[in-house]
């Protein structure tokens, strides 16, 4: 039997404002144990919570990239558990009144548009962290967490492959990232996900049974912790037994994952509304004003330059996963005069190589679009050779000069006159008599040999293609 | 008359006009706490040395010529679930016997901004959750009236010091009745705030929605003096309502009863209620219809659903802000058991009372999935339906009046055995919580052998100054000696 996996996100995102959701602390990862922390998120008696507007603000930003309705009264409410991360014993989260539903966001999965459904966007706490050492027994708790804003962005069941949920994953933080709301970085745990899988026969329309799965923290893992999960449901029922709903934990190190509860054992949250928060009211006219706000979002901005500039969607891809390079790009199309495709090619070969040697973002080099504009302009006229441009290049990232200072001052003009290549070439013909009679045997190949020797000669200044020209006429004589 | 006797308006004159020091009040207030506590035992805490830290200050500020808040030198009693910096806050429960705050609440900053000396920390039912003081971890509060009886509650050490003379004011609780009840077992004065007119940050929860941190007195001016200091806006608090607080005194001396519209809701004077009790406090609404106000018999008619409708509130919120008491960051932590569960288990098991405990059972089974519906959203419902039901009545009428408690303070140890009986002293009060109202209990009189019957008046939401200005008039006219201090 063919089966298909149905699976459903809710990715948690940490939003990165200042100070945190209910209290001043400072919204910062990596302080020391128990820096960050107050009366207020870790709860002690008698502290109260008052909303960071921030955060509705962020959340609202995510809805409208996510194409969301925004509702404009929403409330908060209390999710109940006993934890020791969770100081107050509850979650301040949203319930039934989410700020923001009813989205979808557009993927490019191997170059086709999929379309996934968003069913809500809300607002809520992050609780601490339990430390587990060998130096001391027991367990105990970190409290900087306590209180770290989060959005949690629950999918419908779209996907039908980890690949779709990858790409997914990987959009919306980019999107996060563009919008400014949140860091984005998965090492730090800014982004973690809940994965819901399912499989069904495929072509059938009933969902199967759905399992929970926690803990997964990378995109990679995302996708072997689905991989492993619809293997798993296909095995059992292959076997003829039946899938329970339940939650299991992913273990990343391992690559399996073990039942966590059972449906019988399913957590009873007890949401009831905040009664320490009043109600989060929006005016329409803000939620406009955000709207209209909006940047374009980097899986529009990737179609665009697809369609617009004919890049492919990998070149594509990787110029808009770094805002400074697609904000670098898109100056230098502005400025116009080369193609699109060789501007990107320059930026993600040698500006990105370079820079990533000397640990610097491109914002903090020297150079300018006007620069890269008129290098690779020359190069296109045939003034400079491509040799020549990855010297410039590497000057123009550290030195405030200009294309044609460098030029000057290294020499690095391209011989176009051809009677002096000319000359050059017959040098370059007399010493290899022997590549000469191969190439009259037919080895037409050994061309490239002779023009590489000629460039060699000339020191790189030579124009190649004017050489290879003159070279032909030569070995045709 | 001993300084401890005088009403703080008095003390706060004769400070201005160099006939006592501050030190001298609190020295004379902590005298009679030494002479009479042993008897009373309204405190769980004391705090002598600040407060006579507090005192010397305050004459030092006077004697330069700084001009202080009113209340500035006159000694204070603070419930003991209002969080102090570096004092105990124990809300009565052994599972903070040892919870020292690192903050003061918002109260606590107003009464030590404004120079007044804390006495120490007042005891009350566990967690606020009682109404006779019995429920209390560390001792019962005796009635000062008549020390075999008690003190309502839950505020009733509150109320106990304030009558007894261990204190010239005091701050309570209110979330059904906490403040008022007791107030008028005691004979003295106490308001329960619109909801949102002091800040709750820093008052350990028991029913958020609920909750209001309020002041007793001997006298209307007295809780006037203190209402002023502690009403006001805070951002800490998010159901803190942004307004203007006036100055709550100033006025009380121009007040004319003449068209004060008086409504008299039948459901208050029904058959849970003391026949003596409906005759002392008709009698006294019937004093005021003498001197020109209105009276007029109202409807409540949703009134019967209220005692319900508040349990279930109010032990839902309650389940879940008394859910943070674990063991694992403060307080009391059992050491039997193995392993997080079980450390849980019995850290509550010891750590909670009987009453607390049957309340957090209540509240977890109406939050409950396939209950929630039935009890907390019924009760929700029942909530705006009673908040409308006044709403529509202060269309008619300025000022709402009824007993505030069905009976006057029963013996110690009478209804320990029976909570429903102990719920029905509520059963006047929690309408004013559901509804969000203010209302303050004033003494109309005593029965039997002495003891006090507490008048209630209820206003629309931030009438708390006809409030004061009504309730002052009465204690003028009424001729009864009401800022006396219990004999002992």
């Amino acid at each position: 039997m063919e089966y298909e996996m149905i699976v459903g996100l809710e990715v948690h995102a940490e939003l990165s404002t200042h100070s945190k959701i209910y209290c001043g602390c400072k919204n910062a990862f990596g302080g020391e144990v128990n820096s960050q922390c107050c009366e207020i998120c870790t709860g002690l008696p008698g502290t109260l919570p008052s909303l960071n507007e921030k955060v509705v603000e962020y959340a609202i930003k995510m809805g409208h990239a996510l194409g969301c309705t925004i509702n404009p009264v929403t409330k908060q409410d209390r999710k109940n558990y006993f934890y020791p991360d969770l100081p107050k014993a509850y979650q301040i989260s949203q319930y039934d009144l989410p700020l923001c539903e009813q989205g979808h966001l557009d993927v490019l999965v191997e170059d086709e548009v999929k379309r996934i459904g968003i069913t809500r966007i809300h607002i809520e706490e992050d609780a601490g962290k339990l430390l587990h050492d060998e130096s001391f027994s027991g367990s105990l708790v970190d409290f900087n967490r306590c209180g770290v804003p989060l959005i949690e962005i629950v999918s419908e069941p779209d996907f039908r492959s980890s690949k779709e949920a990858k790409a997914y994953l990987e959009a919306l933080k980019q999107i996060l990232i563009y919008l400014d709301i949140s860091d984005g970085k998965m090492q730090e745990g800014s982004i973690r996900c809940d994965v819901n899988v399912s499989v069904r026969e495929k072509g059938s329309d009933i969902f199967g049974t759905r399992v929970e799965m926690k803990n997964v923290n990378t995109f990679s893992g995302a996708v072997r912790a689905i991989e492993y999960e619809a293997a798993r449901q296909i095995e059992v029922l292959e076997s003829g037994g039946t899938i329970s709903q339940e939650t299991r934990r992913w273990d990343d190190s391992k690559g399996v994952n073990v039942l966590l509860r059972s449906k019988e054992d399913a957590m009873d949250y007890r949401y009831f509304p905040e009664p320490d928060l009043g109600a989060i009211v929006v005016s329409e006219a803000l939620i406009r004003q955000m709207k209209d706000a909006l940047p374009e979002l980097p899986n529009k901005k990737t179609m665009r330059y697809m369609r617009e500039f004919e890049l492919p969607s990998f070149d594509a891809g990787l110029l808009v996963e770094n805002r400074d390079k697609a904000r670098f790009f898109e100056a230098c199309t502005a400025i116009g005069g080369c193609s699109p495709k060789n501007i990107a090619n320059w930026i993600l070969g040698d500006i990105t190589r370079i820079l990533r040697e000397n640990k610097q973002e491109l914002p903090e080099s020297c150079i300018t679009p006007e620069k890269l504009v008129d290098m690779v302009a020359r190069i296109e006229k045939g003034e400079i050779s491509n040799a020549a441009g990855k010297t410039i290049v590497e000057v123009l990232l550290a030195e405030d000069k200009d294309v044609a200072q460098i030029v000057e001052e290294k020499g690095l003009g391209q011989i176009s006159d051809s009677s002096a290549l000319e000359d050059l070439a017959r040098e370059v013909l007399a010493a290899n008599e022997k590549a000469v009679e191969q190439y009259r045997g037919g080895k037409t190949n050994v061309l490239g040999f002779l023009v590489g020797q000629c460039m060699k000669a000339s020191k790189g200044k030579g124009n190649p293609a004017l050489l290879r020209e003159i070279m032909l006429k030569l070995i045709e004589e | 008359m001993n300084l401890y006797e005088m009403s703080a308006a008095m003390l706060a004159r004769k400070l201005r006009n160099k006939e006592c020091s501050s030190q001298e009040i609190t020295q004379s207030v902590l005298g009679r706490i030494q002479a009479v506590e042993g008897q009373v035992g309204a405190y769980i805490t004391l705090t002598p040395e600040q407060a006579l830290e507090t005192a010397k200050q305050v004459d030092k500020r006077l004697a330069a010529g700084e001009k202080l808040a009113p209340l500035a030198g006159i000694p204070i009693g603070i419930k003991d679930n209002i969080c102090t910096k570096d004092v105990v806050t124990t809300c009565a429960s052994k599972m903070l016997h040892n919870f020292v705050p690192p903050y003061s609440a918002y109260v606590v900053r107003q009464v030590e901004r404004a120079g007044m000396p804390i006495l120490g920390k007042l005891n009350m039912d566990e967690f606020a959750m009682g109404s006779s003081c019995e429920n209390s971890h560390y001792k019962k509060t005796k009635n000062p009236r008549d020390l075999t009886r008690v003190p309502g509650g839950s505020s009733g050490g509150s109320a106990a010091a304030v009558t007894a003379g261990e204190a010239i004011l005091a701050l309570g609780s209110d979330t059904g009745g906490s403040i008022r009840q007791p107030a008028a077992y005691c004979g003295t004065v106490g308001l329960k705030p619109t909801y949102g007119s002091v800040s709750r940050y820093g008052l350990v929860a028991f029913a958020s929605s609920l909750d209001q941190i309020g002041p007793l007195g001997r006298t209307v001016e007295d809780v006037a003096m203190l209402y002023s200091l502690i009403s006001g806006y805070d951002p800490k608090d998010a159901t803190s309502v942004n307004r203007t607080y006036t100055d709550f005194v100033a006025g009380l001396n121009d007040f004319q009863v003449n068209g004060l519209k008086i409504g008299i809701p039948k459901e208050y004077f029904g058959d849970g209620v003391d026949q003596e009790i409906k005759e002392k406090v008709l009698a006294a609404i019937k004093l005021l219809e003498k001197n020109g106000a209105e009276v007029k018999e109202i409807s409540l008619p949703s009134t019967d659903y209220a005692l319900s409708a508040y349990y279930i509130i109010a032990c839902a919120e309650a389940s879940s802000n008394l859910a943070r008491f674990d063991g694992v960051k403060y307080g009391y932590r059992s050491g039997k058991g193995e392993g997080l569960t079980e450390m849980y288990e019995y850290t509550r098991r010891e750590g909670f009372g009987d009453e607390v405990k049957r309340r957090i059972m209540l509240g977890t089974f109406v939050l409950s999935s396939g209950y929630i519906d039935a009890y907390y959203k019924k009760a929700k419902a029942t909530q705006a339906i009673i908040a409308d039901e006044f709403r529509a009545a202060f269309e008619q009428v300025d000022l709402i009046m009824t007993p505030t408690a069905p009976d006057t303070a029963f013996r110690i140890g009478e209804r320990s055995a029976d909570p429903l009986k102990m719920y029905l002293s509520d059963i006047c009060t929690v309408t004013v919580n559901i509804a969000g109202l203010p209302a303050l209990s004033v003494p109309c009189g005593e029965i039997g052998r002495g003891l006090p019957v507490g008048l209630q008046m209820i206003a629309p939401h931030f009438g708390e100054d006809l409030l004061f200005k009504a309730a002052h008039y009465y204690e003028k006219i009424s001729g009864l000696r009401l800022a006396d201090v219990a004999a002992l």
